[in-house]
């Protein structure tokens, strides 16, 4: 997790182990998200039983030893069930806030490094689009275009695009600003090695420390737009999707509900203890 | 009589990891009534937590002993944090630097007055006008009743610092803790806040003041203790201690400061290039007390014929409509090749813009600058580029001068891409600049915040002396630093320039130091120009009010 | 140092909003006139969107309009009169400027119905659920960070309980309270909005993951004043913990608090969406999510340019609140 480049490899282990003694919910976190990323990349490998095929023979079973998180209305094991939902919701997630960070980036970066008119009409732009909070411009999105898998990941990653474009329009103008970029220009460096030397990659520092936080915010945004049905529709076992279900049999089979509603609590905090330390890393290591 | 504060052999430490991590040990201070006592020392000495375990605020994690701590009579090693709190503003008052930061900026005036007068709890709480109207008046802040209602960042610096003195001396305490109480003032707002203070001491009233700065010191303190690495390495009366140090670290001191008679001589003890790569500067122990001999500088060769720099009736307005204002006001100046030449003022003088200017980060409404008689702000950046090696920059603030993701090699190796100079033969430049500025080879790796502030700065000359420029700006380069440092950072700099025969546009509020170490000055107040002239001339026989002004300002040793 | 570095470090930071005029320093009124006028910019803007959004969306703006509805020429006429789609375009939208800012959204073809009304008469239960979270977020957030700013046990232990309700969806909690409160302990009703105690579960699984945002952003805004200078000042003054937070630390850490007044709006407002369904309740909730599968686009806008005009106004009234917090930014004089 060591991201300086003046740790070599092996300090860079050592470096690990010893944070895995010293920060253990760091460890737990990032230990949860392999185990999230085998359930996203090979999720046959965790789990015995198809997600999809019913057993109506089966169903509604309680958690127990053949079915470690019991079985669903249909008689699916809801294991399984959770463990096929992190390809769809983490890919959901991902896929929204790549786009949000690629083309926020992008808008952020021209506004602040070309100021005046073009930025004006950035910031105002963003100005708009935030007046509609997140979940709802993504409805309206959706009922442009209907529900469904890709539909939610655009209509997600537009509704993020702001918060990255803001965040890295103000880097630009605090990096243009800097002592080092005023000595840089002493130094006779032109427009565009001074953007590609000195600003570009510390406007650029912060945003993957940014999409790991936004990943959290995004897997629950998805989870909720397919909670109210906007998303893959059944029977993907997509968590979001699995909590509908699960809420109208709350009363009679707790565990149809609650198992989907944990994966996606315990991946967000993962995830934001992840986003977190590195953030509080870079800011230890940029005030030295 | 009990004396109002007495210690015997106390050390204070942040025990972390199992380390004791002492920053003060030995210490005994005793504070009668009516004294007036300083603790001087550098960043680090541990002076100012000395200063507030005497109000129990050392903060949490701190660990504290000692054989004796008596305030007023009272055993204070004992006292909890209620004993503490009426103990606070009651016995003894506490004034920071920097009363911006120092007052509470989204209270008003009065609101603070009545804190500071009221016993400190949240709900028995009134309003005090008449006394804070009285308060305000007694540290000179004229019309108090309109001052009361504006808020901190309202006040002038001097009236702000004022008014945070009151906040102190509110409920009358017996003892005022001043630390750094002028420090981030302009001078002549520096005078005025020690006279009030000095005031306060004729008038009988106790005082404990922390300073780096000995000539304050010398102006308000009966009794000197000069503290260093958490231990007193000295003590004594103020004038004996000034004029006849015993320990060599008062006299390293003492002769750190720039000034009129260090002119032409270093600053820094001999031979401390040696000790320079060791992470303190050590002074041998074995140096004999009455040895006070300076060494001479290399002297500069000057050019009168040859101006590298002119500065021909600059204008610059920033804002625009009433709001605007003429920061830069027909300014023009020439610099001789191989010459010295100062820019002091205050804050808002203009000097900083004329300085950006100079270096053509910033176009002159009207005016030009030449350099080598050729034009130089006329240009367009395009034009400039090429020529952009002969003028460098030396930052206030060295850190923020490096891009953070940088090594030093790639730090210093940099201002070489003008002159194109790269690879091997890059690296031996920088080598040879490094090796200028002692400091080895081992630096090349080193990332910025891995260096102290005087390795950070000897790194900035470096850089700017890499591309062998002819003329050199140098923004308030050492008003950061400590005055042991300063010292070694200014001999660097006059060395060099001896050496290279650059000229040097120098910019300072300091005019000890512009005395030190230039050949002429120009005194700007306002955006103008109120004075030029030798440096010695002007300093010794000022025409234009302000700059007596300015000269009268300068706490000089007594 | 010199004081003029000094004080350009201690620049405050900004809300979006007032970014635009924090270099005229004029008069406080006029500072609150500049915010009032940015904020009828944007409104306009997003009304100018919505139009705009209909008009580039692949398929024609009949079909877009009708929905899921069957197309007849009787509606498609109607349509066509209520849009005035045979007139030229910038009258088009000049009409529909008209109608919104008159409070007429047009006309659901689905729910035959108009949309004003449809909304006005299912608005009070969402703004009754919003006012309770918000109202648990607030007290939440400021409890848990007054009682444990600076405080190394407790203040772990509540960062960690905002973590776990930061990351857990609000509707999820809302699953896990009903089942608890409703189902087993039979506490609460398990649906509609008739009672107070219908009010409670809701409220709180749509206010604590926001309470426990602000009140970390609190916190940390405590902290940071707590670090200070002025507040060793505060303390050399004899004042006591509590009034150091309370009279000086609280104010400060509303500042970064307040800037996130606006979004926290906003997330209300689309979180009671999914509340809604949880829970049952009436209210846009509901008629947003049919007017979203069913594709019926005058609701959904409506709905939308609704919400933009009440984060408009919030956060105009926070960025003037922001004013009246911090005297530095208000003029000089």
């Amino acid at each position: 997790m060591s991201v300086s480049p003046t740790v070599s490899r092996a300090s860079g282990i050592r470096h690990l182990l010893l944070m895995a003694f010293r920060r253990p919910g760091l460890l737990a976190a990032v230990a949860f998200l392999l185990a999230v990323a085998i359930g996203t990349a090979w999720p046959q490998f965790l789990s015995a039983y198809d997600p999809i095929a019913a057993d109506p023979l089966q169903a509604q079973l309680p958690p127990g030893a053949a079915h470690w998180f019991g079985t669903d209305q249909l008689g699916r094991d809801v294991f399984s069930r959770v463990v096929h939902g992190a390809r769809y919701s983490i890919l959901i997630g991902v896929s929204a806030v790549v786009i949000a960070a690629v083309v926020g980036s992008i808008l952020g970066l021209f506004a602040g490094l070309a100021r005046g008119v073009i930025d004006e009409a950035i910031t105002r732009f963003l100005d708009v689009v935030s007046a509609f909070p997140d979940l709802l411009l993504a409805l309206v999105l959706i009922s442009f275009t209907g529900p469904g898998t890709v539909n939610l990941i655009f209509a997600l990653g537009v509704a993020s695009i702001p918060r990255f474009a803001r965040v890295v329009r103000a880097q630009t103008f605090v990096i243009a600003e800097s002592g080092y970029v005023e000595q840089a220009k002493t130094f006779g460096l032109t427009k565009a090695v001074l953007v590609l030397r000195h600003i570009l990659p510390h406007a650029m520092a912060q945003v993957p420390i940014l999409a790991t936080i936004g990943l959290g915010t995004a897997i629950i945004g998805a989870a909720g737009l397919s909670f109210l049905g906007m998303g893959p529709q059944p029977p993907i076992p997509e968590w979001g999707a699995m909590l509908a279900e699960g809420r109208n049999y709350l009363r009679v089979a707790w565990w149809i509900g609650v198992w989907p509603g944990v994966a996606i609590t315990l991946t967000v905090i993962s995830v934001s203890v992840l986003g977190r330390h590195w953030q509080a890393s870079f800011e230890g290591r940029r005030q030295g | 009589m009990t004396p109002l504060i007495h210690i015997r052999n106390l050390a204070i430490g942040f025990p972390k990891a199992g380390e004791p991590n002492t920053v003060v040990r030995g210490l005994d201070l005793t504070i009668h009534r009516g004294e007036s006592v300083a603790l001087v020392g550098e960043s680090g000495s541990g002076k100012s937590v000395t200063a507030r375990s005497l109000v129990g605020l050392t903060g949490t994690g701190a660990k504290l002993t000692a054989d004796v701590f008596d305030i007023d009579g009272e055993n204070a090693l004992d006292f909890h944090e209620r004993s503490w709190r009426q103990l606070r503003g009651n016995k003894i008052g506490f004034v920071l630097q920097d009363a911006l930061v120092s007052l509470d900026p989204l209270r008003r005036i009065s609101q603070q007055l009545s804190d500071a007068l009221g016993d400190g709890s949240f709900f028995r709480r009134q309003d005090r006008h008449g006394e804070s109207l009285t308060l305000l008046n007694s540290v000179g802040i004229p019309d108090p009743a309109r001052r009361l209602t504006q808020y901190p960042h309202q006040l002038s610096g001097g009236l702000r610092q004022r008014a945070l003195i009151a906040t102190a001396i509110a409920r009358g305490p017996a003892l005022v803790i001043a630390d750094e109480p002028t420090t981030a003032l302009d001078a002549t707002v520096q005078k005025q806040i020690l006279d009030l203070l000095a005031e306060r001491r004729r008038a009988g009233n106790t005082l404990l003041l922390i300073s780096h700065d000995l000539a304050i010191v010398s102006r308000l303190a009966d009794r000197v203790l000069v503290m260093r690495n958490g231990q007193v390495v000295e003590q004594g009366p103020t004038a004996e201690i000034l004029s006849a140090p015993s320990h060599p670290y008062t006299r390293q001191l003492l002769d750190a400061i720039p000034s009129a008679s260090s002119r032409g001589y270093r600053l820094s003890p001999a031979g401390h290039e040696a000790r320079i790569t060791a992470a303190t500067t050590q002074v041998p122990a074995t140096a004999k007390s009455a040895e006070r001999r300076r060494l001479l500088l290399p002297p500069k060769s000057i050019d009168p014929q040859r101006k590298v720099l002119t500065v021909d009736h600059l204008f610059k307005r920033y804002g625009s409509g009433a709001a605007s204002s003429l920061v830069v006001n027909d300014v023009s100046f020439k610099l001789a090749a191989g010459e010295s030449l100062g820019i002091v003022g205050e804050s808002g003088s203009g000097k900083t813009t004329v300085a950006r200017i100079v270096l053509g980060l910033v176009a002159p409404d009207a005016g030009r600058v030449l350099i080598d008689g050729r034009p130089w702000s006329q240009l367009t950046e395009a034009q400039r580029r090429t020529h952009r090696a002969g003028i460098q920059l030396i930052a206030q603030d060295a850190l923020s001068s490096f891009d953070p993701r940088y090594t030093v090699e790639r730090i210093v190796g940099e201002s070489l891409d003008s002159v194109a100079i790269f690879g091997a033969e890059r690296k031996r430049r920088v080598l040879e600049v490094l090796d200028a500025v002692r400091l080895g080879p081992a630096f090349l790796t080193r990332h910025p915040r891995e260096l102290s502030g005087g390795q950070r700065q000897r790194i900035a000359i470096a850089r700017a002396f890499a591309p062998r420029p002819k003329l050199l700006v140098a923004d308030e380069p050492v008003s950061a630093l400590d005055v042991s440092i300063q010292a070694q950072v200014l001999d660097l700099l006059a060395e060099l320039q001896a050496a290279s025969g650059t000229s040097l546009l120098f910019i300072s509020h300091d005019l000890g130091v512009v005395h030190h170490l230039t050949d002429r000055v120009v005194v700007m107040k306002e955006g103008r120009i109120v004075e030029t002239g030798n440096v010695s001339a002007v300093f010794a026989a000022p025409r234009h009010s302000y700059t007596q002004a300015l000269l009268e300002a300068i706490p000089t040793l007594a | 140092m010199d004081v003029e570095n000094v004080t350009a470090l201690r620049q405050v930071p900004v809300s979006p909003a007032s970014r635009h005029f924090s270099l005229m320093r004029a008069t406080l009124l006029s500072q609150v006139l500049g915010r009032v006028g940015s904020g009828i910019l944007v409104l306009w803007a997003a009304i100018t969107l919505s139009f705009i959004s209909l008009h580039v969306a692949p398929g024609d703006i009949v079909s877009l309009l009708i929905g899921e509805q069957l197309r007849t020429p009787v509606i498609e006429a109607a349509i066509r009169a209520e849009w005035g789609l045979d007139e030229p375009l910038f009258s088009q939208y000049l009409s529909y400027l008209w109608r919104v800012l008159h409070g007429d959204f047009g006309r659901s073809y689905i729910l035959q119905t108009d949309v004003a009304t449809l909304i006005l008469s299912q608005i009070l239960p969402t703004l009754k659920l919003t006012a309770a979270a918000l109202v648990v977020a607030v007290v939440f957030a400021v409890i848990s960070a007054v009682a444990t700013a600076g405080l190394r046990w407790p203040r772990r232990i509540a960062g960690a309980m905002e973590l776990v309700l930061v990351s857990t969806p609000s509707f999820w909690l809302g699953i896990v309270l009903l089942f608890i409160f409703s189902f087993t302990l039979k506490l609460f009703p398990v649906a509609g909005d008739r009672t107070f105690s219908a009010l409670v579960l809701p409220a709180l699984s749509l206010g604590l993951s926001l309470g426990a945002v602000i009140g970390q952003v609190l916190r940390e805004g405590l902290e940071r004043a707590l670090e200070e200078p002025f507040a060793l000042t505060v303390r050399s003054w004899g004042a006591n913990g509590l009034t150091l937070r309370l009279r000086h630390g609280l104010r400060h850490a509303a500042l970064p608090a307040v800037t996130l007044t606006g979004w926290l709006i906003g997330n209300l407002l689309s979180g009671a969406v999914i509340t809604e369904q949880v829970f049952g309740r009436p209210g846009l909730g509901k008629i947003t999510v049919d007017a979203v599968l069913g594709k019926d686009l005058p609701v959904v806008l409506a709905v939308a340019i609704l919400s933009a005009f009440i984060y408009v106004v919030l956060s105009t009234l926070v960025d003037i609140l922001y004013l009246l917090i911090d005297p530095r930014l208000r003029a000089r004089t």
